[in-house]
């Protein structure tokens, strides 16, 4: 019994402080950036790096502005799209070759290989076959991504215990229920992880379309402000895009976290 | 060969055929794509040109500085944050988002700060291989089983000892992964870099190439650059395995 005893606290106050508790971290690194870039500013001078206040005022503005909406529209449309393709296909990909043992042995380094190759050197192979403009920043951000999406849901698909499948068959179950009721539970967290990295590599893969050859675009307007030697809009544009990036990777974790807490007593034999 | 291994090499091969056979007979015109015998042709031919060299050199140059830089800077952060759990907590909700910033948005302010030339490149692919390097120490050092741990403890051996002869093979795989995952990224950061505004290196000669419509140069410099970064993951990948069997793995 005193084994598993938790520690007492008022029943009430609880929920509040476990969500203090989860946010101190974040909270903490965000403090630290923020001396930290001051402190840079003060180093470097305003010709190197803005301070945090203004060019936070600054990005509020031209987030304001007409005609930085198309832009951001550009962008998202392109980076939407290609997240599409990467998931599904990359969960389609993986699911044909998992479900073949031959087949996924046969793909598996091949997934390996192209993962680890710096893709940035086919961006000009990718305008050739695409073209100038939002089909080729689309291609290429979802060429980052589809990979490791396939390669997680293989292995996810590939690592599904034996004794699972089994059960299914000795209980008759359809096809249909048993993709719902067995193969998508025991796959998803490891699926949902290859997805969560899908999706910041796709990201990557469309801000470096974006800055190559691109005349729309949070990556246009990060190229014309190079040329302009306009800092404050280069930052500026860094910030949103990662406070995007990790907004949305800290909401993706907790769900992640979420899903492996569900399957962690039927992992325990893997 | 494995039936596995046979399949993945008549299925490469019979891609590979079937491109040579589209391009010879026109299906893909070579402004598109050109033949893979034409690409390995300029691949030979781009490897015996003296400027050639001298780029391969200078992207080379700095991937290596880079991927140094972030290896050996990368496990001693690692070490260190597995030693000071504090801190370790307070950073790792930063290292668990890091990957998911498109380090390229910094580009430009790198310029800005240190100039147009090969350092903003280095420091850019240095940060972005640097994380990768410290994730997988972690996850290396904190995976050594305990029984090898407290085995040190009875041999008494001395800290240093145990970190070189115990910790360190232990954690070695996935200290090893985290190194094929650095040498990528020290790739990606210098070729992209070199893309988007450099005067020389291998990245600045492809888009050259290809403002220039040169595809036959562009596809065998990418072809060379492709197989640079292949054959030294799969030498990796084999000492890997070689490790993993000497241990009955």
């Amino acid at each position: 019994m005193s084994a598993v005893a938790e520690p007492p606290a008022p029943a009430g106050e609880r929920p509040g402080r476990a969500l203090l508790v989860a946010l101190r971290g974040p909270a903490l690194v965000t403090v630290a950036i923020l001396v930290l870039w001051q402190l840079a500013h003060e180093l470097a001078g305003d010709v190197a790096i803005t301070a945090p206040a203004p060019t936070l005022a600054h990005l509020v503005e031209m987030v304001g502005q007409a005609r930085f909406l198309p832009h951001l529209a550009e962008t998202a449309m392109a980076f939407g799209q290609a997240l599409l393709i990467a998931w599904m296909g990359g969960v389609l990909i993986g699911l044909g070759l998992g479900g073949s043992r031959l087949a996924g042995e046969a793909a598996e380094p091949v997934l390996v290989t192209l993962y680890s190759i710096p893709k940035v050197t086919l961006y000009p192979v990718i305008l050739l076959l695409f073209g100038l403009g939002m089909q080729a920043k689309v291609a290429f951000g979802a060429f980052h991504g589809i990979i490791p999406v396939a390669l997680f849901t293989l292995n996810a698909v590939r690592n599904i215990p034996a004794v699972q499948i089994r059960t299914a068959r000795a209980l008759r179950l359809s096809p249909a229920q048993r993709a719902r009721h067995v193969l998508l539970p025991a796959a998803l967290p490891e699926v949902f992880a290859g997805l969560r990295l899908g999706f910041s590599l796709t990201l990557l893969g469309s801000m470096l379309g974006e800055l190559f050859a691109s005349q729309r675009g949070l990556g246009f307007l990060l190229m014309k402000a190079i040329d302009l030697h306009d800092v404050e809009t280069i930052l500026a544009v860094a910030v949103l895009i990662s406070v995007f990036a990790v907004a949305a990777n800290m909401g993706l974790l907790a769900i992640d976290r979420r899903l492996r807490r569900g399957a962690a007593p039927a992992g325990t034999g893997a | 060969m494995t039936p596995a291994a046979i399949l993945r090499t008549v299925v490469l091969a019979g891609a590979v055929g079937g491109l040579e056979l589209a391009c010879r007979t026109g299906a893909i015109p070579p402004t598109m794509v050109v033949a893979p015998s034409a690409m390995v042709a300029g691949a030979v031919e781009a490897l015996g040109d003296a400027e050639f060299w001298r780029h391969f050199g200078v992207t080379v140059e700095a991937v290596a500085i880079a991927m140094v830089v972030a290896i050996v800077g990368g496990f001693c952060t690692g070490f260190a944050l597995t030693r000071v759990p504090p801190l370790r907590r307070a950073v790792s909700p930063f290292l668990a988002s890091y990957y998911s910033i498109p380090h390229i948005a910094f580009y430009p302010l790198l310029i800005v700060i240190f100039g147009l030339g090969r350092t903003p490149l280095i420091v850019l692919a240095t940060l972005f291989a640097m994380v990768a390097m410290i994730l997988a120490t972690m996850a290396g050092l904190d995976r050594v089983p305990s029984v090898l741990a407290r085995t040190a403890r009875v041999h008494r051996l001395s800290l240093v000892e145990e970190i070189w002869r115990v910790r360190l093979p232990a954690a070695a795989p996935h200290i090893l992964s985290g190194l094929k995952l650095a040498v990528a990224y020290s790739f990606i950061g210098v070729i992209a870099g070199e893309f988007i505004m450099s005067t020389e290196g291998i990245g600045h000669e492809i888009a050259y190439a290809y403002d220039n419509f040169n595809n036959r140069r562009m596809y065998a410099l990418i072809l060379i650059v492709l197989a640079l970064v292949t054959t030294f993951n799969m030498t990796v990948f084999a000492w890997e395995r070689r490790m993993l069997k000497r241990r009955g793995l």
